[in-house]
């Protein structure tokens, strides 16, 4: 397993990187922009990217942390999951990254892989994508002539696609803080270190003894990490008991787009995403759902 | 390899010299220097101006090859030479095939680089060799083939109906038809008769998907043409076996091969082969003069590394009301894939004595058509054979304990052979000397709490429990010790079934022992200074364990088939007991007495009814100086043994699977595990343990977990990791294991053989349990592995069927 031959720059700025980046596109050179390495790596040894320059942005500080800002939190590109894991502010604040984070692979890969990475790698089954899709994050864009800002609604585009263009860095990730609201991300594989075959993330706001507000993002139901818009509205109201819960998550299916693959094909997709939003949901909402108990909740 | 001994001088003994080490369970001694880097693996060796190679792999799984463009490859950097399989057809010779399963088998060509046709996706149509593994990588992409794509028959009850060749040089896909018959080798009745007798007949057809071995280290080869010898080093199970093959298909004088399996990262049949790549790279190393060296990634590992399993398996078996079995008729169907490699055709035969399974049922007829598909050839995987005979027999148990709604451990004691009822002619021709059913059954059922689990089964039943519960029963046995020469020779295998072994006294009194089962993880190095220090009454750290070189151990048959103790033991114990006599005279004569008078206990010759004794260092020196040795003996105590076992060893067990199975999603778990299995008498519990251990966790992956996958195309889907599912330790219990202790007959320890164990009766118990969670649903069947979407399809299946038994 090893890759083509490639260059390697190492920039300490912002700035160095993007003049990096403008110098390889005059020049056409295929560039790749080195994260964590955890996706790119192995896609560079198997041969299925093939970049003549890898610019590795570990070496610049400032793309690393996590800073409390109000009424949100900004978490820089190159933080590693091993951080989101740990890290105290997200654990008040932005439970529901926290706990996502420490799905993602396994300790090796959470110590080297970044949120940022995982974001822009755009992968549909990446457990990162939909958390920070249902918190309605804005996603901070540095390139050529300077930063812009994106929605959360519209950063993922397609697989492995997002709106980083060519000769932009993702930089950091400005996240609404969540603080008190119930929160969980229940993936369901078939064996402990697996890609999603289905995932749910749910953040519940819970007052006078109902949920008053929902927020569910779903991962591997598209090309794209999704809303469950519909889901959403029926659980605004909703009693906490199991049945009331189930019926509104029966509509977790509703705009979904799954691919069929050796996991699951697309029907039983779909009658997963509800089982599984519900029971996201329920133990989002301090409920414990019927059903097996699985290695890693 | 080799080990060091942490001893003092000779004699500085412990109490405990030669003393209870057989049973005892000690810590291996391989693993300090595996666990601490030490490790010497193919891929680690490193010879002075050794090349590299890299294959050249056809991306179709059925073509002719038009033309083969190596100029760019050749120009590339770093790059000496490119050879394709008409540069060397004249000297590649055809890969072996050592078991001709039938006198009109057919079987292709199988050049080691195809020439004019490929049949499977991987099939290596050029070799790089350059001075770098990046280089030679590199220019693999240069090289520009042309092919005629054919069509490809991927599917085996396909390939049966000879629609689509797998070959364009074969006039059908079938290799051969392998049959057993009970009334004809009059070992029983006719199936024919009994089953058209019989009150009740369940007819199911049952498939054994497609596996990868998936052992831990990639295969990886050496070759040093620079010496007198040809030397090679290789991540293989069977360097005795490879040395010959690689001297007979070559051409190369057996004498002037040397093959060395260094530290091998585990097999499980995947490595007991003669592969493409071995040849290619002895091929390469001759052309350039110089040392050559393949290591496989481990996406060519999975692609083109032997398969195992990949059987449709269409039973029928008979019954009176009251659950008699009358007889069982087995007709199968064995996928060889592309081409037949070392025993791929031999591999289904071995299951053919064990479809009875511990049962003694009066009529049985097995037959096999071995079938060429488009895919990588099978061949040896973890049980080889006998672990798809007792999923056959143990699920037909099961599915007629249903048909005649009998408990399926009731159904299984009516039937099964009485402790007393041994030894016992089986109606497959085999001879079971010893075995008690009952005992290990009994033991299994009280670990299991068999009628609690039953209870909490029904309750969840009745409250239409989301999670149900299922119990899975399988008893199993196995034939080990391969193998009885005379048998092997009765079935068309080219070679016998013996081992060999040396036991080498040096003057310090420490031992060598020099055996021709070669270990590639199973423990042999601990488990052989068992043996002879039990034997020697030597300390256990002043035995050497040598092995895995045939310059160093020039006879033996390797490893597989739980052979290893049974029978490369036994030549370890023969020769030990060879140097005792040899001994016996020189301390007779050291001590002025009678050889008749003298007694070897604890390490010592004693004068019986005497204090006078003569310690086993002490006979090592004066064998050694040789100042004062009787008249005639020769001044050394080395002796060796080749051991042919006169029978198979039956070890067998009982397992119980408490499964749960979410019924809302089809997802399915191993609430308990009990496995209660007899062995035989046992050298080392620890390693009988790590054996069982390894071995339920690949038996319940064959369950719930792996399958290759193919495309319509050919193209091997499950071609990594993340596709290709093996679990970790979150996904399997804990298990409960015990013994029951029969000793075997057929060799002087009692020793039955364990490395399959676990493979071979999980299978079943798993499937069976988690059929017995949703049949009540209306479930009748779901196929290896029971992936969560398949199970909960075959619950909606039932549900929209309306099918509620």
């Amino acid at each position: 397993m090893i890759p083509s031959a490639f260059d390697y720059a190492a920039p300490t700025t912002v700035e160095e990187a993007l003049g990096l980046l403008s110098a390889a596109d005059e020049a056409g050179d295929e560039v790749k922009v080195l994260a964590g390495g955890q996706s790119l790596i192995p896609v560079m040894k198997l041969r299925l990217a093939d970049p003549s320059l890898v610019i590795d942005l570990g070496r610049i500080p400032s793309l690393s942390g996590i800073t409390d800002d109000g009424d949100f939190l900004t978490i820089g590109a190159m933080t590693t999951h091993h951080v989101m894991e740990t890290d105290p502010l997200l654990a008040t604040h932005l439970p529901l990254l926290q706990m996502a984070a420490g799905t993602v692979a396994d300790p090796q890969v959470r110590h080297r892989g970044t949120f940022g990475g995982a974001l822009v790698h755009a992968d549909p089954a990446g457990d990162m994508l939909a958390p920070v899709l249902a918190t309605g994050a804005t996603f901070t864009v540095s390139g050529p002539n300077g930063q812009r800002s994106v929605d959360a609604a519209d950063f993922f585009q397609g697989y492995f696609t997002t709106a980083v263009e060519d000769g932009e860095i993702l930089t950091s990730i400005k996240v609404p803080k969540y603080t008190g609201w119930g929160a969980h991300y229940e993936k369901f594989t078939r064996v402990a270190q697996q890609w999603s075959i289905v995932a749910v993330a749910a953040m519940v706001r819970i007052q006078d003894g109902v949920i008053a507000e929902a927020r569910l993002g779903l991962t591997n139901m598209a090309s794209t990490p999704l809303r469950a818009t519909a889901t959403e509205a029926a659980l605004a109201g909703c009693a906490l008991t199991q049945e009331a819960i189930a019926a509104a998550c029966a509509h977790a299916a509703e705009g979904t787009e799954p691919a069929s693959d050796l996991n699951g094909d697309a029907e039983y997709r779909r009658h997963l995403v509800q089982v599984v939003a519900k029971r996201a949901v329920m133990k989002a909402a301090g409920l414990q759902p019927d059903g097996l108990k699985r290695t890693r909740e | 390899m080799t080990t060091t001994a942490e001893s003092g001088p000779a004699g500085a003994g412990r109490a405990d010299i030669g003393r209870n080490e057989i049973g005892k369970a000690r810590l291996r001694k391989e693993d300090a220097h595996l666990i601490t880097g030490r490790s010497r693996y193919t891929d680690n060796m490193v010879l002075p101006g050794m090349l590299h190679l890299a294959m050249v792999r056809s991306p179709y799984a059925h073509a002719k090859i038009t033309a083969i463009d190596v100029s760019a490859a050749k120009a590339s950097a770093g790059v000496l030479a490119v050879l394709t399989g008409a540069d060397i057809a004249g000297e590649q010779g055809s890969l072996p095939n050592v078991w001709p399963v039938t006198p009109d088998q057919k079987a292709p060509e199988h050049p080691a680089i195809a020439v004019d046709e490929v049949a499977f996706s991987g099939e290596i149509v050029a070799v790089i060799i350059a001075r770098s593994v990046a280089a030679a990588r590199d220019a693999v992409e240069l090289v520009d083939v042309d092919y005629d794509e054919l069509p490809v028959v991927m599917d085996l009850e396909e390939a049966f109906t000879d629609k689509v060749l797998a070959h364009t040089t074969l006039e059908s896909n079938k290799s051969a038809t392998w049959v057993f018959d009970s009334a004809e080798a009059g070992t029983g009745t006719s199936v024919e008769d009994a089953l058209a007798d019989s009150e009740v007949v369940v007819e199911r057809t049952l498939y054994q998907q497609r596996l990868i071995p998936a052992f831990m280290e990639p295969r990886s080869t050496v070759v040093d043409p620079t010496g007198e010898q040809i030397t090679m080093w290789s991540s293989t199970q069977i360097p005795h076996i490879l040395r010959f093959a690689l001297a007979i298909t070559l051409g190369i004088p057996e004498s002037k091969v040397r093959v060395i399996a260094p530290d091998v990262g585990g097999g499980f049949g995947g490595k007991l082969q003669v592969t493409p790549e071995e040849i290619i790279t002895v091929v390469a190393a001759r052309r350039m003069g110089k040392p050559c060296k393949f290591t496989e990634t481990r996406s060519e590992s999975l692609q083109v590394g032997h398969h195992g399993r990949a059987q449709v398996q269409r039973l029928k078996i008979g019954a009176t009301k009251e659950g008699i079995v009358t007889g069982f008729s087995v007709n199968l169907l064995a996928d060889m894939g592309a081409y037949l490699g070392l025993i791929t055709s031999g591999i289904p035969i071995l299951g053919a004595f064990m479809y009875n399974g511990i049962y003694k049922f009066p009529a049985y007829r097995f037959e096999c058509n071995n079938i060429f598909t488009n895919k990588p050839w099978t061949d040896a995987y973890r049980g080889a054979g006998r672990p798809e005979a007792t999923f056959a027999i143990e699920r037909m148990m099961d599915e007629l304990a249903t048909e005649l709604a009998m408990d399926p451990l009731e159904l299984r004691e009516k039937n099964w052979i009485k402790h007393t009822e041994f030894p016992f002619a089986t109606v497959a021709g085999l001879e079971y000397d010893t075995g008690n059913y009952e005992a290990a059954t009994a033991k299994a059922v009280e670990l299991f709490d068999y009628e609690g689990l039953r209870a909490e089964q029904k309750r969840r039943r009745e409250n239409n429990h989301p999670v149900q519960l299922g119990i899975g029963v399988s008893t199993f046995t196995e034939m080990c010790g391969l193998a009885p020469s005379r048998v092997l020779g009765a079935l068309n295998y080219a070679a016998g079934g013996w081992e060999h072994a040396q036991v080498r006294v040096l003057p310090t009194g420490n031992v060598e022992v020099v055996t021709g089962s070669s270990a590639h993880g199973q423990g042999h190095e601990t488990a052989w200074s068992q043996l002879v220090a039990d034997r020697l009454g030597v300390p256990f750290e002043n035995v050497e364990v040598l092995h895995g070189d045939t310059q160093v151990s020039q006879r033996g048959m390797d490893t597989y088939g739980s052979r290893s103790l049974t029978v490369g033991g036994m030549a370890v114990l023969a020769a030990a007991d060879k140097v005792i006599e040899k001994a016996k005279v020189i301390a007779a004569h050291m001590m002025e007495s009678s050889e008749d008078d003298l007694e070897f206990a604890n390490g010592a010759f004693t004068v019986k009814g005497t204090e006078q004794s003569t310690a086993f260092g002490e006979i090592a020196f004066a064998a050694f100086s040789a100042h004062n040795m009787p008249d005639g003996v020769e001044p050394n105590l080395d002796s060796e043994a080749t051991f042919d076992p006169v029978n198979f060893s039956y070890p067998h067990g009982t397992h119980l699977a408490a499964m749960e199975v979410d019924t809302e999603t089809g997802h399915v778990s191993v609430l308990k595990y009990v496995c209660v299995d007899d062995v035989g008498v046992v050298v080392n519990p620890m390693l009988v343990e790590g054996q069982v251990h390894g071995g339920l966790a690949q038996g319940i992956s064959q369950a719930l977990y792996e399958e290759a996958v193919y495309d319509d195309a050919g193209t091997l889907v499950s071609g990594s990791f993340v596709d290709y599912l093996v679990p970790g330790a979150p996904d399997l219990p804990h298990y409960i294991t015990d013994r029951t202790e029969t000793p075997a007959t057929s060799n002087q320890l009692g020793a039955k053989g364990v490395g399959e164990a676990g493979t071979i009766a999980s299978t079943p118990a798993i499937v069976n349990g988690v059929l017995d969670a949703v049949r009540h649903l209306g479930v009748k069947d779901i196929k290896m592995p029971c992936t969560p979407s398949r199970v909960w399809h075959a619950l909606q299946e039932a549900k929209t069927s309306g099918g509620v038994q």
